[in-house]
Order: structure tokens, then C-alpha cells, then sequence
């Protein structure tokens, strides 16, 4: 009898110890291993580790420890294409008030929600300090601004609004040069459909939306676009519904959905398809060695223009760093940033990830091919933020209007896909 | 004294386990359902107690009916299919095949793959690709001159959900077979011979001897594929990501949760995927309770 409630008691013990044990370990792993190695080291959160991107992270990497000889970098990137993961995993770091020292983010809207939970101090006085609003365009500034306030660096910008297109399959369908406007554009998409090719390529949902992104700047106009984002936008207008029209339209001449933007994009290079739009990052693709991209010779095998009806507008989307409050090591964070933001630091960051300096002082010459026409227009369009990529709508809103967009893409319903634009922009909370 | 000595030994036992499923799942429960009846719509306010209003007020959401239109019939095919496929393949195996050893293991291996590599694999397979861009199984009917069937698969709008459900088919129905081939087991051979000396045909055998003892086996297999069914996401997720095209409940729960940076919709949804289970379950352990009970 004894024995038997000695083992009890055991089990017990063992049982509870165990409990125990997985609640205290975690708060250790969390908080140690930042700090581990000294207390000098800089954890940066980011979701770059493909090709291209993660060789500008160590390319800003290396400057940054040349920089700051008492600092180490701690890289806590976390795979995965749009950060998705990333940032699932920073919401509960966040929400365990344990912050990493910096961490990436879309510039513009899509911080909000973290800056409501009062998650981000505003980085003005390293604006102020390194005269930052003098290097980036004023518009930039402009569009990342809330209420005054400036809460991230950004490093990089991407462009939404570019059609891509095979000249080949342009010139057997009769088409002598690039669609300019949406009209133009429709009526290509048709010589396309007769030529017996597929019009426009089109990949998973999230595609359509950033098509749609582009058909609303070119339907709208920049003026009208840029306004759906303030107090005084109007979602329920004719004019509205015609880009709605017209995005029906041109989706009507869309090829079967593929998988994701790549196997879309790829259908342009092969020669079956030929348009899609897609933002610049396509151009990487387009244009690597195999292996990371498809080899192809760019104007022979691909070309690009601004998607239609947007030429003269640059519609941008960047990759930020922010100040977490909170962070343990906040001198080093500043010292990252000071590094982000600088000219060398994204002249060694950006020709390698595909994309242009958010700087308007740039060294042209690392800008070759897309990259420079692309710099140039940088430097000269209107300026334009996108929907997708988290720069004029927080995540709620995004969320909402990609709901709107995959229930149209079933119902081809306009009237109700426009209510639901509509109600999406007014109960967005923004 | 010699009365307690009989049940604490035993209490204490169970106790860290009864203290964890407390905490961990009643409390997260409790927790859950008093989220969802609160307007928490974002992460940062402190919520009002509003009822059921989230309850009632999902229904209006083109989504949320659409999501629950794909889990019906997702649960529909793939429990149906895979108890089908199940009990044919258990079937074959006791008619004592050649080998029975070799295809058992074969049908239980899907078994041990998660559902996201399972996921990733039909992805390829299911393609939407005709014609001259057809791969996967798309490609397999061209091969084989039977290009009638080919079709979108899961991007399908009216039965994409039912193409959803084959790769959970595949992985489950070798599970199924192993049940089913349990229960044909335990049907005692004096019976089947009983019947057959009164003048059964082997068919009526079956008919009225084996399937109804198989009802238990058949009634588990439901409870466990039904809520695998009513829960499933990584499948989903790997096959075609958090599309509307292919949206469920639980799809919809992390969307809201992660995305609108809504808990209090997303608190809702899990309430309702959690009482969607329990019309499973909970039948089923009255069921088994009194069934112990009368044993």
C-alpha cells in the first residue's frame, strides 16, 4: 500500500514538474537569446531570405557592423514571400511586450494597427537629424505620415503599376505598340483573344487585387485615386462604377488562374500569354539566371510599360524599418536605421534585391535596364501608394477589400462589388 | 481512512492532467465564447458585452455563408468517400487477398504524412491547366486520350470543394480500412456459419449479419473523419492558401484573426467550429457512456 502511494505522489511531482517546466522555459528562450553574446546586439526582424533579398540584408549588414565595431547584427528573419508568417509571429512577440530591436514593415497604412496599440515611436527626429525630408520626395513623406508623425525608414521602392508584356505575341496579334490608356488596352486584350493567345495572364487572388490597383489609378486618374484614401473619398460614384465596369471588362479577358504570380508572369515569358500586371519584382524574375529566375532577355523577350491610363505616375510600395518602443537595444536600433536610411546603405541593399533606393541622390549608374527607367521615373512621376502592398489602406481594409474581390471574381456582380468597396472603406476604422 | 486511501492514490494521479485540460481547454473554451460576444473588433479596445449579436450578424456576410456552403461539402465527399473507399478496400482484404500484409501497410502510409505535404503534392496534381498547358493529373487524362475529364479542379466554382476533398480521401481512407478491417474481424466465424446452415446466401450474410455489427466501427469512423472534416485548414491552406475560392470556417477564423485584426469575428467563427464539432461528438460519447454503463 505504501508503495503505491509513494508512486502516486511521484507521478504527481513528475506531472506538475513538467508543467512547470514548459511554462518556465519558454520565458527563458524568449529573452535570452536576443541578448545572448553581450548585451551589444542588435536583433533586426525581417522576412527577406530569398535570393536577391537576403544578399542586400548582409550587403547592409556588413556596412552596418563596419559602422558600429561595438555592435553585432542578429538577424531574425523569418521565411515566407509577403511576410505573412513574419509577421504572425512578430503580433505575438509584440503582444508579449517583447519586441525585436527593429523590424520590417510596408510603409504607409499597413503599420497603423501597430501604431493604435502604441507599439512604434515615431522616428521624426532621425528625419530631422540625417534631413531626410530633403533626400526622399515630398510626397513620399506625405503618404507615410500619420498626423504628422513619421514611423518608419524606408529602405527600398517597389512599382505596382507595370504591365509586362511579350512583344512577339503583341506583333502577330497586330498590335504596333503598347496600350496607353484603358480603352487601348481593352482593345489589344481583344486582338490578343482573336490571335488565339491569352489576353492578360492571372495568378491567385491576392493578383487580381493588384490588378485592380492599377485599373483604378488609370480609370480614376492619380488625383481622384489619391483621394480614396482621405475623409473625402467617394467609393459609390459614376465614376467608380465605370473603373469597376472596366475592371470586369479586362478580367473578362483574363487566362485560367494559376497558382501564384510567377507561373502567371511565366506565361509571358513563354509566349502564351500576352500581358500581366505585376509589380517590378517580376522583373528579377523575368530576367535572373535560372535558377532564381528565367534567363530572359529583356525588350526581346519581355517588355514593360505603366500599366495602362497611368503613365506619369509612379504607384510605390516600400520596405521599411521601424522603432519599436521598448526595444532593448534602442541605440542600436537607431544605429540601423541611420544605416537603412543612408545612401550607401541602399546603393548596396537595392541593385542586389531588384529595386530602387527610396532616395532621390542615388548613384544611377548600379541602375541598369528596368531598374534605371524606373529610378528615373522615381525621381519625376506623381506619386501614387498601392492597396496590396500596404501603403494607403491597415490591414483590416486590405483584408476586406481582397474579400470583395474574390467574391466578385465568382459572382461578376458589380453593383454589389462596389457596395462592398464602399462599406469596406467606411467601416475600415482608418 | 482505508476508504480515501482507495480513491486519492488515484485523484492525485490524474490531477496534473485534470488541472492542464481544465486551464487549457475549458478555460480557452470559456474564454473563446466570451471573447465572441464582445465588440472587440481591433486589438487594441476593451470590448462591451453585446450577446449574440456576432452570432447572429455573420449570417449576413456573403462570406461567411459561402465558407460554410464549402465545409458541407467538403465534409460531405470526404466522409462519405473515404468511408466508401474505406470499407471497399477493408472488404476486399477480407475476402482474403494475396499479400494482404504488403497492401495494408500501402493504404495506411498516406496515414503518416501531415496534411500539408499532402497538400503541397496535390497542389501540382490538381493543376487547373488544360489542354496544351495541362500538367499533373490534368496531363494523366491527356495521356491517356481522356481528355473529357479534364476539369479545373479545386478552382472549379461549384464543385472546387468536392476536388479539395480527394487528397483528404487518399490520406484517410487507408485509417478507414484498418477500422473497418477490425470490426469484420470481430465479427465471430460461428455466426457467419450459423447463418450460412440455415440457407444464407454469402450476400445475405453480409446484408444481415456483418454490416449491422460493424455499425459501431462505421459510427466511429464518422464521429473521427467528421471532425477532421469541420476543422480542416492546413490541407486547404497548402493547397491553395487563404483563397475565397476555396474559403472554410477555420480558413475564414485566421483571416480574421491575423489579417482584419478582428478577434471578436474570429472568436465567433471558432465558436462556431467548436459547436459544429460537438453535434458530432457529443452524441457519440453519450452514446459510448451508456454503452460502457450497460456493460
Amino acid at each position: 500500500m505504501r508503495r503505491r502511494w509513494m508512486a502516486a505522489v511521484a507521478a504527481t511531482m513528475a506531472g506538475l514538474l513538467t508543467l512547470t517546466a514548459c511554462g518556465g522555459g519558454e520565458e527563458g528562450g524568449g529573452g535570452e537569446s536576443p541578448q545572448a553574446g553581450g548585451a551589444k546586439q542588435v536583433e533586426v526582424f525581417s522576412w527577406w531570405t530569398g535570393p536577391g533579398e537576403a544578399d542586400g540584408l548582409k550587403a547592409m549588414r556588413e556596412i552596418f557592423e563596419k559602422q558600429n565595431t561595438g555592435l553585432t547584427f542578429f538577424d531574425a528573419a523569418v521565411a515566407g514571400g509577403s511576410g505573412d508568417k513574419a509577421r504572425a509571429l512578430l503580433t505575438s512577440k509584440l503582444q508579449a511586450n517583447e519586441p525585436p530591436d527593429t523590424f520590417q514593415g510596408h510603409a504607409g497604412a499597413e503599420l497603423q494597427g501597430y501604431i493604435k496599440a502604441g507599439d512604434l515611436e515615431p522616428v521624426n527626429f532621425l528625419y530631422d537629424e540625417l534631413k531626410l525630408k530633403e533626400v526622399f520626395p515630398q510626397q513620399l513623406v506625405d503618404q507615410i505620415s500619420v498626423g504628422g508623425q513619421i514611423y518608419s525608414v524606408p529602405v527600398n521602392i517597389h512599382r505596382s503599376n507595370v504591365m509586362w508584356f511579350n512583344p512577339g505575341v503583341l506583333k502577330d496579334a497586330g498590335i504596333s505598340e503598347a496600350p496607353a490608356t484603358i480603352e487601348e488596352f481593352i482593345a489589344a486584350l481583344e486582338k490578343v483573344k482573336q490571335a488565339g493567345k491569352i489576353p492578360l495572364s492571372i495568378g491567385s487572388e491576392w493578383t487580381a487585387v493588384h490588378l485592380l490597383e492599377s485599373v483604378l489609378l488609370g480609370s480614376l486618374g492619380t488625383e481622384a485615386y489619391n483621394q480614396l484614401w482621405t475623409a473625402n473619398s467617394d467609393w459609390s460614384g459614376p465614376a467608380m462604377t465605370k473603373a469597376l465596369n472596366d475592371f470586369k471588362t479586362i478580367l473578362s479577358y483574363a487566362g485560367d488562374p494559376q497558382d501564384d504570380w510567377q507561373p502567371a508572369a511565366k506565361q509571358v515569358a513563354d509566349g502564351e500569354a500576352a500581358f500581366n500586371i505585376m509589380g517590378d519584382w517580376a522583373y528579377g524574375y523575368f530576367h535572373n539566371p535560372p535558377d532564381g529566375g528565367l534567363g530572359k532577355t529583356s525588350k526581346t523577350d519581355f517588355d514593360w510599360a505603366p500599366s495602362p491610363g497611368t503613365g506619369g505616375t509612379f504607384m510605390w510600395l516600400s520596405d521599411s524599418f521601424t522603432l519599436p518602443k521598448g526595444a532593448p537595444n534602442r541605440d542600436g536600433a537607431i544605429a540601423w536605421l541611420k544605416v537603412a536610411a543612408s545612401k550607401e546603405g541602399q546603393d548596396a541593399f537595392n541593385p542586389k534585391k531588384g529595386s530602387i533606393p527610396a532616395r532621390k541622390d542615388a548613384d544611377t549608374s548600379l541602375y541598369t535596364d528596368y531598374l534605371g527607367d524606373a529610378l528615373k521615373d522615381w525621381g519625376s512621376n506623381k506619386l501614387a501608394g498601392s492597396i496590396q502592398h500596404g501603403v494607403t489602406v491597415n490591414d483590416a481594409w486590405r483584408t476586406a477589400i481582397n474579400e470583395a474581390v474574390g467574391l466578385f471574381q465568382q459572382s461578376k456582380d458589380v453593383a454589389e462589388f462596389q457596395k462592398a468597396l464602399a462599406d469596406a472603406a467606411k467601416n475600415s476604422g482608418q | 481512512m482505508t476508504r480515501m486511501r482507495r480513491w486519492l492514490p488515484g485523484l492525485l494521479l490524474v490531477a496534473p492532467s485534470i488541472a492542464a485540460v481544465a486551464v487549457f481547454v475549458y478555460g480557452m473554451l470559456g474564454w473563446n465564447f466570451r471573447l465572441a460576444m464582445t465588440d472587440q473588433h481591433d486589438e487594441v479596445t476593451e470590448g462591451k458585452f453585446v450577446g449574440l449579436e456576432n452570432f447572429t450578424g455573420i449570417w449576413d456576410q456573403q462570406r461567411w455563408s459561402l465558407s460554410v456552403n464549402h465545409a458541407i461539402v467538403f465534409t460531405v465527399v470526404f466522409v462519405g468517400g473515404a468511408l466508401l473507399l474505406g470499407w471497399l478496400l477493408a472488404f476486399l482484404m477480407e475476402k482474403g487477398l494475396r499479400g494482404e500484409g504488403t497492401f495494408r501497410a500501402i493504404y495506411l502510409f498516406p496515414m503518416a504524412i501531415s496534411f500539408v505535404a499532402t497538400g503541397v503534392v496535390w497542389r501540382w496534381l490538381m493543376n487547373s491547366g488544360t489542354g496544351e498547358r495541362a500538367v499533373g493529373l490534368n496531363r494523366l487524362f491527356d495521356f491517356f486520350g481522356l481528355e473529357f475529364l479534364q476539369w479545373q479542379w479545386f478552382r472549379d466554382q461549384d464543385w472546387g470543394m468536392a476536388a479539395m476533398a480527394i487528397p483528404a480521401i487518399w490520406q484517410m481512407s487507408g485509417y478507414v480500412m484498418a477500422l473497418f478491417l477490425a470490426g469484420f474481424r470481430g465479427v465471430p466465424e460461428e455466426l457467419r456459419e450459423a447463418a450460412r446452415v440455415d440457407g444464407c446466401t454469402e450476400w445475405k450474410v453480409y446484408r444481415h449479419i456483418v454490416l449491422p455489427m460493424l455499425r459501431p466501427v462505421t459510427l466511429s469512423a464518422l464521429i473521427i473523419l467528421g471532425h477532421i472534416s469541420l476543422k480542416a485548414f492546413d490541407l486547404i491552406v497548402a493547397v491553395s492558401g487563404k483563397q475565397i475560392i476555396t474559403d472554410v470556417p477555420a480558413v475564414f477564423m485566421w483571416v480574421a484573426v491575423f489579417d482584419s485584426h478582428d478577434p471578436a469575428k474570429g472568436a465567433t467563427i471558432a465558436a462556431y467550429i467548436v459547436i459544429a464539432v460537438s453535434v458530432f461528438v457529443i452524441p457519440y460519447l453519450v452514446w459510448s457512456l451508456r454503452k460502457e454503463r450497460r456493460s
